[in-house]
């Protein structure tokens, strides 16, 4: 299908304080529709969406971070974090929910969709976008 | 297949200059518009990561139309960085393969 | 060449509204067509016709609707955002029982699918914002 672009979606807010994490999984969400490629990207305080454990209940806002565990099931399964972002912040990926996929190529086996990379991958997964989100 | 990134918040109050430069490849463009146009400045704290970048290959420029209207003359301004205006801005959108805009 | 553009942030708080303007209006004397202007988050702040800056300020709403009209430019503003911050047009309005109406000319609300789209169709994304 020539209509098919490379969707490069870049985080690099917290969640919470404002709404661009929201927004960026209800475009991510509803971009999935498109049947585009789709890659996410995580880094600076972008990391800290994906935290295990988030209780918004006492700022009286939604818990959104369990739709991120849907991804998979919507085909997005290109999830890329900045492992710098993540060292800066003194965080590792065990501080971070797992993400998975059934891989329909390879007998539905559950596969992580998180990726660690360094700068240098980040700016080549920014070079494969035809299309550049930033939340 | 070059990418423009544009940054718009001072390098003295946010990361995304030094974000951006970081995954910058070396044939990269980068725009400094808005309050980013300060970071461009002679003599700064960030003056020495502009001067690497510049030597490394990356090509910067700054919005002329806001360093004007915030009292900046041409004179302050980085000899590494080339000064453009709104056409200019456009013009680059065109030249290069994407635009990557760190907000 | 096709650009999409997309706004973030409302008028007169942050520049981006301003800078999205001068920048569209710039790709269009280059020659350039411009699928979509899309405002989303605070950005659909811009579609508002109630809003009434002081005669020495610019009216960025104003402008923006002028854009449009000369140059058909399709502005749409995201519907959720619209909803959670007041822009209303005659439809959003009586489903939800409100009494005012108050998009501006130019300016039609629609969903998100709008920008995937815009980023499908368009040679290049240009994002406004904070």
């Amino acid at each position: 299908m020539s209509n098919t672009k490379t969707f490069v979606y870049i985080n690099r807010k917290a969640p919470y304080g404002t709404v661009y994490a929201l927004e960026s999984l209800e475009v991510v969400l509803i971009g999935a529709a498109f049947e585009q490629n789709v890659k996410l990207i995580f880094m600076d305080d972008g990391v800290f969406q994906l935290t295990r454990g988030q209780d918004p209940e006492g700022i009286g806002m939604k818990n959104f971070s369990k739709t991120y565990a849907a991804l998979g099931d919507y085909d997005i399964n290109q999830i890329y974090i900045d492992q710098q972002s993540l060292d800066d912040r003194g965080l590792t990926i065990d501080d971070l929910q797992a993400l998975v996929y059934e891989d329909e190529d390879d007998d539905w086996n559950e596969k992580s969709s998180i990726h660690l990379v360094n700068r240098e991958q980040l700016s080549d997964i920014i070079e494969s976008a035809d299309v550049l989100l930033n939340f | 297949m070059p990418t423009l990134h544009t940054v718009n918040k001072s390098a003295f109050e946010r990361n995304s200059l030094e974000s951006c430069l970081s995954v910058c490849k070396t044939d990269a463009s980068v725009l400094l518009f808005e309050d980013a146009v300060v970071s461009g400045l002679q003599n700064t704290t960030v003056s020495n990561q502009i001067t690497q970048a510049a030597g490394s290959g990356i090509k910067l420029y700054a919005l002329s139309e806001d360093l004007k209207a915030r009292g900046l003359s041409e004179e302050r301004v980085m000899p590494e960085i080339t000064l453009v205006d709104y056409p200019g801005f456009v013009k680059l959108t065109v030249e290069n393969d994407r635009v990557q805009n760190w907000l | 060449m096709k650009f999409t553009i997309q706004i973030n942030t409302g008028p007169y708080t942050h520049q981006a509204s301003d800078s999205a303007y001068r920048f569209t209006q710039a790709a269009i004397d280059a020659g350039h067509s411009i699928h979509r202007v899309f405002f989303y988050h605070d950005g659909v702040n811009n579609a508002t016709e109630y809003s009434v800056p002081p005669q020495d300020d610019r009216n960025l709403q104003q402008l923006w609707s002028e854009l449009a009209t000369e140059h058909n430019l399709d502005m749409i503003v995201c519907v959720a955002a619209a909803q959670r911050r007041g822009i209303l047009d005659e439809n959003e309005s009586k489903k939800n029982g409100k009494n005012g109406v108050n998009i501006a000319p130019g300016f039609e609300i629609s969903g998100l699918g709008q920008l995937i789209e815009g980023g499908v169709q368009s040679d290049r994304l240009v994002v406004f914002g904070d």
